[in-house]
């Protein structure tokens, strides 16, 4: 049996990722590593005396940052390449996706393919994470394997939008913007390092638009295998829909960019 | 005469208000060899993406391989080879990755497809630089793979937009051979160009094209027979400049049947190269240089066009 349309820019890159895992180790790998040692262990063992806190949710500093950390790494994952691969995908320096309109394959399965890779990758980056955080004692439950859900779809519900846009820039300075302007403050005020509510009223309501804080508060929930169903539905809900309606968006400018 | 592979009529599309292919007919048989002619921006290429299923047309009828492209995308390009004007490869994969990759996106299963890369490298004489990075490649080297990898599904057309240009003479004719021996083969070309040399030496038919229309059709030597006489005398004259078409016309008695002035040379027309030239030599002021060549194809866009095919 072939291989489904929208599968087959798979084997690109799948090929280039072979090439440069090594490079990528650092971002989906040693960075939340290094999070979780200094901040989650170090600076957590100062907090509380590393003992369970009310204001953490009953929990130690370490479980508290753990499953955030997790779910802002598949962000930064999926960020980096809905930016720069997408962009240099549709540019002619390498011209995969020129390569990919000559065979059978169409722009939208180029979009599916292209938005189901960067998934893959926010996946492989939370299976990654979640042994490590295990190994420093800050899963608290079998549920957290849920997070291999949760990560991909913050992964997506970022990279959907980002990708609908890299694909029009003819220039990669904007992405410098998103990662200053939007991904750092995003690492810092989701409710991660200190719960949300320590945050000014306007600045919260800011933080529960985006993503980030509806992937931790499900990652939370996963580690510690408790959850607030109604609340928990809200999230998911929340996290499709913007995936979805940036993976329309994305079909919509990889026709415009694409097509002639 | 083969089936039809390729038939457009009345073929239009437009990019806003700009026409880049205006209403052309042409038909491409199995087993030719068919040249599009015409300087940049004539719209060969906007015609090879019609073709290649990659563009939907603004007008007209066009069946590729018996289908409507507009229609039937996946299934046409499933079917086709194409090599695009700028190679498209990726420059930090190795050669064989290359052909694996796009050998993967038209389904190819594994074991067929590594059958085939052997068969491929070995066709574009690259079989020792199969684990090379393509960045590593010279421009003759990553055009002779480019055509390779068109070839990776066996193609019953095969599309190349100036397979040539831009290379040096060695390797634009190590490609004219690899391209004449996929001919010999009974591949069917379909090729854009602005070289006369490359038409002539590939070319069965070709279309000749100017400002998204076609102005002439048939075999290098038809329209050479049709449209430039047998010889063609170019003479250069120094300082002082051409003299007028018409004086040099009035002392052709006629042995000229056309003046063509071009910069500095001055083309004529004559079916009688040699006795053209030392009338001109012998009498009047005496051009710096004198040439007798045949006729070709470039004269043959003079002719129809008035102005150089490399503009």
């Amino acid at each position: 049996m072939r291989a489904p349309m929208a599968l087959r820019p798979f084997s690109y890159f799948w090929a280039q990722f072979v090439k440069t895992w090594i490079g990528d180790i650092s971002t989906t790998f040693f960075t939340p590593l290094l999070f979780l040692a200094s901040i989650g262990a170090g600076l957590g063992s100062l907090i509380g005396h590393g003992e369970a806190l009310p204001s953490l949710g009953g929990e130690n500093y370490l479980s508290f940052v753990a499953p955030a950390l997790l779910a802002a790494t598949a962000m930064q994952v999926a960020i980096a390449r809905a930016t720069y691969d997408v962009f240099g995908y549709c540019n002619y320096w390498t011209g995969a996706y020129r390569s990919m309109q000559a065979s059978p394959i169409g722009i939208s399965q180029i979009v599916t393919g292209q938005l189901a890779w960067i998934g893959v990758r926010a996946l492989l980056a939370s299976a990654l994470f979640l042994p490590v955080s295990a190994a420093f004692g800050a899963v608290r439950s079998p549920a957290a394997a849920l997070d291999l859900v949760v990560g991909p779809l913050v992964g997506l519900a970022f990279a959907t939008p980002i990708a609908a846009y890299a694909v029009l820039v003819r220039h990669d300075q904007p992405f410098t913007i998103i990662f200053r302007l939007l991904m750092a403050p995003l690492f810092l005020f989701s409710g991660m390092f200190f719960p949300i509510t320590q945050l000014p009223v306007g600045l919260r309501y800011l933080a529960y638009a985006m993503p980030l804080w509806h992937g931790t508060e499900l990652s939370r929930d996963c580690y510690y295998g408790h959850f607030h169903v109604g609340a928990d539905i809200g999230h998911l809900c929340y996290l499709i829909g913007v995936a979805l309606m940036g993976a329309i968006a994305a079909r919509a400018t990889f026709r415009r960019r694409l097509a002639r | 005469m083969g089936e039809a592979l390729v038939l457009a009529r009345g073929l239009e599309k437009h990019f806003g208000d700009f026409a880049a292919v205006a209403g052309i007919d042409f038909e491409v048989r199995k087993g030719e060899a068919f040249g599009f002619l015409g300087p940049n921006g004539a719209g060969k290429s906007s015609t090879m993406r019609l073709v290649g299923a990659t563009s939907t047309r603004t007008a007209g009828e066009l069946e590729v391989l018996g289908l409507d492209p507009d229609k039937h995308g996946p299934e046409i390009r499933a079917r086709l080879g194409v090599v695009p004007q700028e190679d498209n490869l990726d420059l930090e994969l190795s050669v064989s990755d290359n052909l694996f990759v796009y050998g993967r996106y038209f389904g190819l299963p594994r074991k067929q497809l590594h059958k085939r890369i052997v068969e491929l490298l070995d066709f574009a004489q690259l079989a020792e630089r199969s684990r090379d990075r393509v960045d590593n490649l010279s421009g003759g080297l990553k055009r002779r793979l480019t055509i390779a990898r068109a070839l990776v599904n066996d193609p019953a057309l095969l599309l190349l937009d100036e397979p040539t240009t831009g290379l040096d003479p060695q390797a634009r004719h190590l490609l004219w051979d690899r391209l004449y021996s996929l001919k010999q083969q009974g591949v069917t070309l379909v090729l854009t160009t602005h070289y006369m040399e490359e038409a002539e030496q590939l070319c069965d038919r070709l279309v000749v094209m100017d400002k998204a229309h076609i102005i002439a059709e048939g075999s290098p030597r038809e329209l050479v027979e049709r449209y430039v006489t047998r010889e063609v005398v170019e003479l250069r004259f120094g300082a002082g400049g051409a003299p007028a078409e018409g004086a040099l016309r009035g002392r052709a008695n006629g042995l000229v049947k056309r003046v063509e002035t071009v910069a500095d040379r001055v083309l004529l027309y004559t079916d009688q190269g040699d006795v053209t030239a030392e009338h001109f030599s012998s009498s009047g002021p005496s051009p710096v240089s004198t040439l007798v060549r045949r006729g070709g194809l470039e004269d043959v866009f003079l002719t129809l066009t008035g102005r150089q095919l490399n503009d």
